[in-house]
């Protein structure tokens, strides 16, 4: 009984740790179950690689969203990746602390924008940029990847800037007395070694545009076909489930479900993906 | 004083401070070509830090601050007309803890001269195997050089770094607390090379005791507390010291 007693703090937070892994579970179990019969009953592989989607007439193909999404998560690393590793190389090499003190909270700050007013933002600025200079609409690939590679910065700059770090010092100063300039050394050296930690980051920026949805209504447009061109507008599984679920009633409704199932699938993917790279970062520091 | 071997480097007037503590004090001391010099005191004297001075890795650290001169054949090496790559090729140095790059052994030994211009491939071969074998490694890795150099034991890596900064062909090699934590067999390896190495270069070692010191120093400088206390010859220093800073330590009775 008094053992019982010492223990109950750890009963108590074991519970509330629980909780969390009960809600993954539940929501995981609730879209899985509302979804799969869809996907039974269509054929998983009609599902994910047909390319007509009008759920009132039980056509039932998602590629076109598949391909949306994707599209706008790699056109985010695009945009995001350059601009975010040489951030996290600044930051981690050059900055003096003065600097630091500003960017790091900038970042933060960036971090913690609502995402509809980045949507916002994109609508005002990014479409019409698009529509006047380039042509098209303006609703576009392009200004999805510009907006999401925007929102993905903070993701990739933290974590890049971590790895960057968290080398040992004994790689910098090695190259550098090693006669390798400043440049060969971060090049040739330092980034190789952080290497791991970086994907990490870029695949959870990618994951985190892929499951963005407000911002990519605003500026997308919504036509749930495959993009032949940068301008084109299309359609991403996010944009999919949150344009039709307030309307959606039987199978239509279980086909957005069925979507939301993909969707759930690919951020695992991704996010066990961001793991292993991690965990190979620790592994090799 | 001989008169054939000639001052490779003068160090005159040098101060350095980490923030407001003031490490090196004042230290002049010139170190000649061919020769081996020991920079030898007790803890904390400031050796690492006057050797990391001499090739400028000291910049990498944030507020710091030096005075006075450090002159390599003759040229100031803060000056700003000093290119800083040239200078750390030229002054080759293995650090106090060394740890090769996360590279394979061949990188690791190659990877400063691969970036030069105008080097053939086999001419950076037989760098490396003249680098590796003169460090007493080669025939430990000669069989597996694409191996990642950090799988190698703690001796191994110890005498790779070493590796790695002959195969520079520096003018000056600088070797930090040498040979510490290796077993006595590499050890005395690396002090022959050390020996052989000087009719080429100039070493620059901090010994790790005396008795090394004694073995391998041609002249030592003896500092305390980041000042010199004296500089001689191996043999006047270890046996008949001028000063009684210099013959307490020796003798053991502090440090
Ligand atoms: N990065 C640093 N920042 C602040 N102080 C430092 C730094 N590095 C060294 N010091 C201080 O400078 C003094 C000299 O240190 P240094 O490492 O040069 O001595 P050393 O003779 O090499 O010592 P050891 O015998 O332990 O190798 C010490 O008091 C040390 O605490
Ligand atoms: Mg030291």
């Amino acid at each position: 009984m008094l053992k019982f007693k010492e223990n109950l703090p750890g009963y108590i937070f074991f519970g509330f740790a629980l909780s969390a892994i009960a809600a993954l579970f539940t929501i995981a179990m609730f879209i899985f179950r509302e979804g799969i019969p869809v996907i039974i009953e269509y054929g998983f592989i009609n599902f994910i690689t047909g390319t007509t989607w009008a759920p009132t007439r039980g056509d039932f193909g998602i590629l076109p969203m598949i391909v949306g999404s994707l599209s706008v998560a790699v056109g985010a690393a695009i945009i995001g990746v350059p601009f975010g590793v040489c951030c996290a190389i600044y930051m981690a090499e050059f900055a003096p602390e003065k600097m630091k003190k500003v960017l790091r909270p900038t970042i933060q700050l960036l971090a913690g924008i609502p995402s509809v007013v980045y949507g916002f933002w994109g609508l005002v600025f990014i479409v019409p940029f698009i529509r006047n200079n380039l042509g098209g609409n303006g609703f576009s690939l392009l200004a999805a990847s510009v907006v999401l590679g925007i929102m993905i910065l903070p993701t990739i700059i933290s974590i890049s800037e971590v790895s960057i770090i968290a080398q040992p010092k004994t790689y910098k100063e090695g190259a550098l007395a090693m006669g390798l300039t400043r440049w060969q050394t971060i090049c040739k050296v330092q980034l190789p070694a952080a290497r791991s930690g970086i994907i990490a980051g870029i695949i959870l920026g990618m994951g985190r545009a892929i499951g963005e949805t407000m911002a990519v209504i605003m500026v997308l447009g919504s036509a749930a076909q495959i993009p032949k061109s940068l301008l084109d507008s299309a359609r991403t599984l996010t944009i999919n489930i949150g344009l039709e679920m307030s309307y959606a009633v039987g199978t239509h409704r279980q086909s957005l479900f069925a979507t939301g199932v993909v969707l759930f699938v690919i951020i695992m993917i991704l996010n066990i993906l961001a793991q292993y790279f991690t965990r190979q970062r620790v592994k090799k520091v | 004083m001989s008169g054939n071997t000639a001052n490779k480097i003068e160090i005159k007037n040098f101060n350095f401070y980490y923030g407001n503590k003031h490490v090196i004090k004042d230290l002049n001391l010139s170190i000649r070509a061919n020769q081996i010099t020991s920079i030898f005191g007790p803890a904390n004297s400031g050796a690492t830090t006057l050797l990391r001075a001499m090739n400028r890795l000291s910049d990498l650290e944030p507020s710091t601050r030096s005075t006075g001169q450090i002159l390599i054949d003759g040229q100031d090496i803060n000056d700003p007309k000093v290119n800083v790559t040239d200078l750390r090729r030229k002054v080759g140095k293995v650090f106090e803890i060394p740890a090769p790059l996360p590279l394979s052994i061949y990188d690791n030994v190659t990877y400063g001269l691969k970036f030069l211009p105008g080097k053939k491939k086999q001419e950076i071969l037989d760098t490396m195997e003249w680098a590796l074998k003169t460090a007493a490694l080669w025939d430990e890795v000669k069989d597996r050089l694409h191996d990642p150099a950090l799988g190698l034991s703690g001796g191994q890596q110890q005498r790779l770094c070493v590796a790695r900064v002959l195969a520079l062909k520096p003018e000056v090699i600088i070797i930090d607390r040498s040979c510490s934590g290796l077993d006595p067999i590499s050890t005395s390896k690396i002090e022959e090379s050390l020996i052989k190495l000087k009719k080429d270069f100039t070493v620059i070692i901090s010994p790790h005791n005396i008795a090394q010191a004694s073995r391998v120093s041609d002249r030592i400088a003896f500092i305390l507390m980041g000042e010199l206390v004296e500089e001689n010859e191996a043999l006047q220093i270890l046996k008949f010291p001028k000063d009684q800073r210099t013959s307490d330590f020796i003798t053991g009775r502090f440090g």
